[in-house]
């Protein structure tokens, strides 16, 4: 089963492709030479990016209007599927809109999902693709069975981007049809919880706290760390959902992926769910109390002591230096 | 309120050596983050001042346990789809099944989900139900009022979050978080012993192929993945700080 051609489900922000399109568009040239970015919006500002990263043509349904995505986006594909214009493959960014998109789609081609993926391939066994489980002590590798066009999502930074150096794509429209009852949801504002400094998923050095803190004020230490280091303060899952810091801020399975150059877990035991979205970091510095935490399989340096005591301590000296 | 019941994730999972799934045999708890859509779902119905909440599951083995936690915490009653048939269902699948559950079940204004279970997390599910069911829906919401028949929910977005309005019925995902789950009371777990629970099979909902037989799927290799190493391990004597820093240091990061 060859793969004749792909989509890249795409998005932009800030006028702009975003990483993740970037790196899937990067990995879908490496399938086939058709490459197509389906744009849920108005894409005339960021055809020379895409067509730059690989996209040899671009679908783009133009302003939405409100409508969510989800059941925007897919209705939109199915029209130009159903037109005649069929994929072997959809890659998905596994975030938000790209999951509701492509939930959606599955229902309306009959197809089945592989979500979470790390790797894609096209080989002896058809289209096979890898995730990551048990915290990524596991890949499992699946293959899809039936007829295409097979769906697959993939986390962030599972590719390098990487410029191709193409020309700007030529933008073809793929109009949203009537939605009916599923397009009646409407966004009514958009609210931005945007940080200072780097952006988690992009800085250098992250610092990230958890329940070891003990109590929400504490959680200053870490963002004091972060901003000596000139880096982004994150969270574990349990501080967030224990409302301490936005879920914005929150690092793993069910929160952002991040690489840095130095991830430091303070007050973090290392919960799969924790370690799924770190444990791609160059250097891994841990301080928890209980040495049994499981963060210490991962560290490069391992502190077992008390995150108030050394926390404060490691600033003081940080400003002292300048 | 779609709940999973998920093998309790304090004990190691592990894989079936022939079918490589997930091995769900033992004792199945109500996954942690479902506790927060029964907990809307009942808030939503005290501040409605009418209405019940129905819990909805779908399991291989007959496994009720999680659904009585959900029962316990004042859910009214539940209908779970079992069928051995339906061992390997995909994601796709597993949405038909519980969206003719839904159907089985009469007209529900509001249909509530985790917005991905802490065992499979393939995170479709929610989405693929409001699409077989024709519904419009919000998912990932952190914050959800209903006034009037209309549903308005703080969805969460990569820069930060959106507001969103929409008609019922329709069907939302839920972030851990969004509630306080409360705790099944003594009375509560008392009163969920007697609550009803049908159970339906996957050719009584009209649902086929189910299983593996319907995946579109199959696993063709589980390998280790490259284990990270682990470093130095010191305890804190009072200076473990200056290590840190040399560490950095060293790295060129300061």
């Amino acid at each position: 089963m060859a793969i004749n051609s792909v989509w890249v489900f795409s998005q932009a922000a800030g006028g702009a492709p975003t990483t993740g399109t970037l790196e899937l568009l990067t990995k879908a040239r490496s399938l086939t030479s058709n490459v197509v970015a389906f744009v849920g919006g108005d894409a005339s500002a960021i055809a020379g990016v895409l067509g730059e990263y690989g996209a040899t043509k671009v679908y783009a349904t133009g302003d939405l209007a409100g409508k969510l995505p989800g059941p925007a986006v897919s209705a939109a594909m199915k029209a130009v599927i159903d037109g005649g214009d069929s994929p072997s493959v959809i890659l998905f960014p596994q975030n938000y809109e790209g999951r509701d998109t492509m939930s959606r789609l599955s229902v309306k081609l009959n197809r089945t999902v592989l979500t979470n993926n790390i790797d894609i391939a096209d080989s002896a066994d058809g289209v096979v693709a890898t995730t990551p489980i048990f915290g990524g002590n596991s890949l499992v590798t699946a293959a899809f069975t039936g007829e295409g066009p097979h769906l697959v999502s993939f986390r962030p930074k599972s590719f390098a981007a990487e410029s191709a150096g193409g020309s700007a794509a030529a933008v073809v429209a793929a109009a949203v049809p009537e939605l009916g009852t599923t397009g009646t949801a409407k966004v009514l504002a958009v609210h931005l919880e945007e940080s200072s400094g780097p952006k988690l998923d992009e800085a250098a050095v992250v610092v990230s706290g958890g329940r070891g803190l003990g109590e929400a004020s504490s959680y200053s230490l870490v963002e004091d760390l972060a901003k000596l280091l000139k880096g982004a303060p994150g969270a574990s899952r349990a501080i967030v959902d224990a409302g301490w810091v936005p879920y914005s801020y929150q690092v793993g399975q069910t929160g952002k992926v991040v690489k840095p150059a130095v991830y430091i877990a303070a007050g973090i035991s290392g919960a799969t769910q924790h370690m799924v979205g770190m444990k791609g970091s160059k250097t891994i510095i841990a301080i928890n109390k209980d040495k049994e935490a499981p963060i210490f399989g991962v560290a490069d340096l391992g502190i077992v002591g008390d995150v108030h005591k050394v926390l404060p301590q490691l600033i003081e000296l940080l400003k002292s230096r300048g | 309120m779609c709940v999973k019941q998920i093998p309790d994730p304090a004990t190691p999972g592990a894989l079936d050596g022939s079918t490589h799934a997930l091995k769900r045999d033992g004792k199945l708890i109500l996954d942690e983050s479902d506790a927060y859509g029964v907990e809307m779902a009942l808030q939503l119905v005290t501040t409605a001042g009418s209405g019940e909440v129905s819990i909805v599951s779908m399991a291989p083995n007959g496994e009720m346990s999680g659904m009585r936690t959900a029962l316990a915490m004042g859910a009214a009653k539940g209908v779970l789809v079992s069928d051995p048939a339906l061992a390997g269902s995909d994601a796709l699948t597993t949405a038909k099944v519980l969206a003719a559950a839904i159907q089985k079940m009469g007209a529900a204004d509001l249909i509530i989900a985790a917005t991905e279970s802490s065992d499979g997390y393939t995170g479709t599910v929610p989405e693929q139900i409001a699409e077989v069911l024709g519904l419009p829906s919000v998912t990932f919401a952190k914050k959800v009022e209903i006034s009037n028949g209309v549903l308005k929910a703080d969805r969460q977005s990569e820069a930060g979050y959106d507001e969103v309005e929409c008609p019922l019925p329709a069907l939302i995902s839920v972030t851990a978080g969004v509630v306080e789950p409360r705790y099944p009371s003594f009375k509560g777990i008392m009163a969920a012993k007697a609550k009803p629970i049908e159970t339906f099979t996957a050719s009584d909902l009209g649902v086929s192929p189910a299983g593996w037989a319907g995946a579109g799927q199959k696993i063709v290799s589980v390998a280790q993945a490259e284990a990270r190493q682990a470093g130095e391990v010191i305890e804190d004597d009072g200076t473990a700080f200056n290590k840190i820093v040399s560490f950095l240091e060293n790295l060129k990061v300061i």
